[in-house]
């Protein structure tokens, strides 16, 4: 699709190039559509080419359906959740409607604002403990008493660095949750590149690794788990509660880490075999060192397909991410989502769902990052 | 939901009634002594007072985390970082719910957490190697009961017509398992068991369903034989019927699915059945021991061994929240609303509130007086004395997960490893210089043995200076 609209957006660039100057800026409607569907934003394309007067009628049954025919969907599913709100229920248990996930939604936002609020509130009685301190401190050494006085300084100094640790909420626990996604990602991507590089380049060691990645490749995060706990517990020293590198979170990451680097390792592994043999052959007539062959011939032809991994690593990383917090009671999504699952009201079942909407975002969100990189680089080797 | 108003009505009102009539009998521990700056503050205290006496420790470690598992009898620990206790000994706390008994007890062993809500059993498990092998010490006891027995609907209609009534046509208390045994021996019969669920392995719910089967002549199996050698890690072995471990929150929807027709768990969950009618609770342990053990406040052995005086620390906030959890039904009010905060329990207000504000409620519409079932501090409940551990100890061996046989001066030396009241008695003489306690809170100059008592379902008597004898008395258990 993007090599299409790539050719079609050609005569344009064209006629933008013989302008005298450039100074005078023209909107181009093929330009912007094909900009902002190389970035993911397809949506808006129609939209961008209805402002430029590209075939209106067009662009509006396009604009049309491609609102109206998701927002059916997403009525339809409303529908059905509302009637399984109305008869799925247990004594114990029922599916929360629409509108009481909604006020679920009104109670976390109710709920972390007052914890902004506790968190404030602590800072000032911390300020009053300290000025309390300096006051008692003062009165032990006019009492002569050295010996409390140090004591007393020694915890005033204490008590003025220490930070508020609150609850973790909802918000927050998003931002861990991406975290620690990002850190297995990046582990995972630096272990697949090079033993893809090395498995793509090599056929004795693609044969020696192939067996043992089909092996590990389908293992459930709730299976790897345990094992990475023991790898994070020896070799991690646990930070202060206060700080956001917990030991947990690198055992999730490790989780992330273990599920989501196949695809890359996969992809790189084979986009590396394909290089096209002329291309290797250039560089053995211009005697290439093999580093140079590697960053100038091998990394270049590769990487659509390398991109292409990363971007169902990252997909399969967000995916286990949530069963990999519940298990390691790392403070992000999933560690929410048992939580709640604990506390065994309809609003805690509310609020779960409230976090499958975000975890589905969040989702959708990284993937569409790591296409528009990997449009990116497709573009580019094709230019190159 | 709708009946709630009423409810918490006539449940503030009965433990109006029940709470104070109970500090009287125990006029020994009376919680209410002029003295007390605790009941004597009015809610408009800043809750961040320092006192002028304040002892000012030298801090191993000021920033911590503890773990607790969703269940209202983590109240001490949640309160003293709620109300600034911790504050005021210079510690900043992070408290964190954690998914499982196991995962917890993992995390405080590994150091993820500094300390945390444990089983009783816990701390006294991982030393004797059953379970996860590790040294765990206590300084404090969290509660004393606090759990319930809940059966299903189907069960309670078939026990209900042996359970013995009184004259207002209501069940006497105890219920014991009289009435169930003809089912258990019915199904058994059949070749499918009663499957039960307990918290864990170690837990007081465990040896307190087991006792409480066992008191009726129905043996809940055993975790070893000693003729055969056999290890079985269920606890199945030669019983009549079959607990599992659930974990505490899905308790009431594993007995809703059928998986288990019993459960033998802590609050809230007992009074959530009752609530959502999936279940009757028919006993708690109040009954089955008066006064029994439940949870206490754990850390690892190394953990205490690095920093002793952060130790004491804790210890002096948990004092504090305790006496604050007992000094008035206002205060166990607030506590229950705290505790229903997401982050905390969860569970709704008006189910943690039917078991912390001095009542429970039996088969729908039975709601008794019980001003004991949640004691955090009085008869000092806080303190951690050795003849508790030992209890503990003696249903290991009962029950084959301790498998050897062992001499009474063992189980001393293990209760003395364990159990820390060296470390509680600072604790609590730093908050009496402070004025934040009084003498009489405590049992100075104990020996750590509670005095002998027979307040069990079954009449059995208990002295934690003879574990080997009260084993042996046993008719159903190991000896």
């Amino acid at each position: 699709m993007a090599m299409n609209t790539a050719t079609t957006a050609n005569p344009a660039t064209s006629l933008e190039g013989e302008k005298p100057s450039g100074k005078k800026w023209r909107y181009n409607p093929h330009k912007v559509a094909h900009t902002l569907e190389k970035l993911g934003l397809g949506y808006f394309s129609p939209i961008a080419r209805l402002i430029g007067r590209d075939e209106p009628a067009k662009q509006v049954r396009a604009i049309a359906q491609n609102t109206f025919l998701p927002l059916l969907a997403f009525a339809v599913l409303l529908l059905g959740w509302q009637v399984c709100a109305n008869t799925v229920a247990t004594d114990s248990q029922k599916i929360p409607s629409p509108a009481e996930t909604w006020s679920a939604w009104q109670d976390m936002l109710a709920f972390s604002a007052a914890e902004r609020a506790k968190e404030a509130a602590y800072y000032q009685s911390q300020g009053e403990r300290v000025a309390r301190f300096e006051a008692m401190a003062l009165q032990a050494h006019e009492a002569g008493n050295t010996q409390r006085a140090q004591a007393i300084e020694k915890r005033m100094a204490s008590e003025s660095t220490k930070v508020y640790q609150g609850t973790t909420t909802f918000f927050d626990q998003i931002g861990i949750s991406i975290l620690t996604v990002l850190v297995g990602f990046i582990l995972a991507t630096l272990v697949a590149i090079p033993l893809g590089i090395l498995c793509g380049l090599s056929p004795a060691v693609n044969t020696a690794l192939n067996p043992l990645i089909q092996l590990l490749k389908p293992v459930s995060p709730l299976a790897w788990f345990p094992i990475v706990f023991v790898f994070t517990t020896w070799g991690i020293d646990q930070a202060p509660a206060s700080s956001i590198w917990q030991r947990a979170l690198f055992t999730s990451a490790g989780v992330v880490t273990l599920c989501s680097l196949w695809p890359t390792l996969a992809n790189t592994a084979v986009g590396v075999a394909a290089i096209d043999k002329d291309h290797l052959n250039v560089a053995k007539a211009l005697k290439l060192g093999w580093f140079k062959r590697l960053w100038k011939i091998v990394l270049p032809s590769s990487l659509p397909l390398i991109f292409t991994g990363l971007r169902v690593s990252i997909g399969v990383g967000w995916m286990v991410l949530v069963a990999a917090d519940m298990m390691s009671q790392n403070q992000g999504l999933g560690k929410f989502v048992w939580d709640m699952y604990q506390n065994g009201d309809t609003a805690s079942t509310a609020q779960i769902i409230i976090a499958v909407f975000f975890i589905g975002g969040i989702g959708f969100l990284l993937d569409r990052i790591m296409l528009v990189c990997q449009r990116l680089v497709t573009f580019e080797e094709q230019t190159v | 939901m709708k009946v709630s108003s009423s409810l918490t009505l006539g449940l503030s009102l009965l433990a109006a009634i029940a709470l104070p009539s109970c500090s009287k009998t125990e006029s020994s521990v009376s919680t209410s002594t002029p003295a007390d700056p605790i009941s004597a503050s009015t809610p408009d205290a800043p809750p961040n007072a320092v006192s002028d006496e304040l002892t000012f420790l030298d801090l191993e470690k000021d920033t911590l985390k503890f773990g607790f598992i969703k269940l209202t009898d983590c109240a001490p620990i949640v309160i003293a970082k709620e109300k600034g206790y911790f504050d005021d000994e210079g510690l900043s706390v992070a408290v964190e719910a954690q998914a499982n008994w196991k995962e917890l007890l993992n995390r405080v062993i590994n150091g993820d957490l500094d300390g945390a809500h444990m089983l009783a059993g816990q701390p006294i498990g991982a030393t004797v190697g059953f379970g996860s092998q590790a040294d765990i010490v206590t300084a404090y006891s969290l509660d004393y009961n606090g759990n319930g027995i809940t059966v299903s609907n189907e069960i309670w209609e078939k026990m209900k017509p042996a359970v013995p009534k009184g004259a207002d046509g209501r069940p006497i208390h105890p219920i014991k398992a009289d009435a169930l045994k003809p089912i258990v021996d019915e199904a058994k019969a059949s070749g499918n068991k009663l499957k039960m669920g307990m918290v864990f392995p170690v837990s007081t719910h465990n040896y307190e369903i087991r006792y409480w089967l066992a008191a009726s002549g129905i043996n809940p199996g055993f975790y070893f034989d000693p003729t055969t050698k056999q290890v079985d890690v269920p606890g199945f072995l030669n019983g009549d019927v079959e607990l599992s471990v659930t974990p505490p929150p899905q308790m009431p929807a594993v007995l809703e699915a059928g998986t288990i027709c019993a459960y033998c768990v802590g609050e809230p969950w007992n009074q959530q059945a009752v609530f959502k009618k999936i279940g009757v609770p028919v006993t708690t342990n109040y009954d089955i021991w008066k006064n029994n053990p439940e949870k206490v406040f754990g850390v690892s052995k190394e953990w205490a061994d690095k920093h002793p005086n952060t130790w004491i620390a804790i210890t002096k906030a948990l004092i504090r929240a305790g006496k604050w959890l007992d000094a008035s039904l206002e205060n166990r009010k607030e506590a229950a609303k705290i505790l229903s905060q997401p982050n905390y329990v969860g569970a709704p207000y008006e189910v943690i509130a039917n078991s912390m504000t001095g009542t429970f409620e039996f088969e729908a519409g039975d709601k008794r007086p019980m001003p004991d079932f949640n004691v955090f501090f009085r008869h000092n409940a806080s303190y951690p004395f050795y003849s508790d551990c030992i209890w503990f100890l003696t249903q290991m061996v009962r029950w084959g997960q301790i498998a050897e046989q062992k001499d009474d001066a063992w189980f001393h030396e293990t209760a003395k490893k364990i159990y820390r009241p060296d470390v509680y008695e600072k604790a609590a003489k730093m908050l009496i210089a402070e004025g934040l306690a009084a003498e009489s809170d405590f049992p100075f100059g104990s020996d750590g043995y509670r005095a002998p008592t027979s307040d069990f379902i079954d009449g059995k008597a208990y002295d934690g200076r003879e574990p080997n004898a009260y084993i042996k008395s046993f008719e159903i258990g190991l000896k």
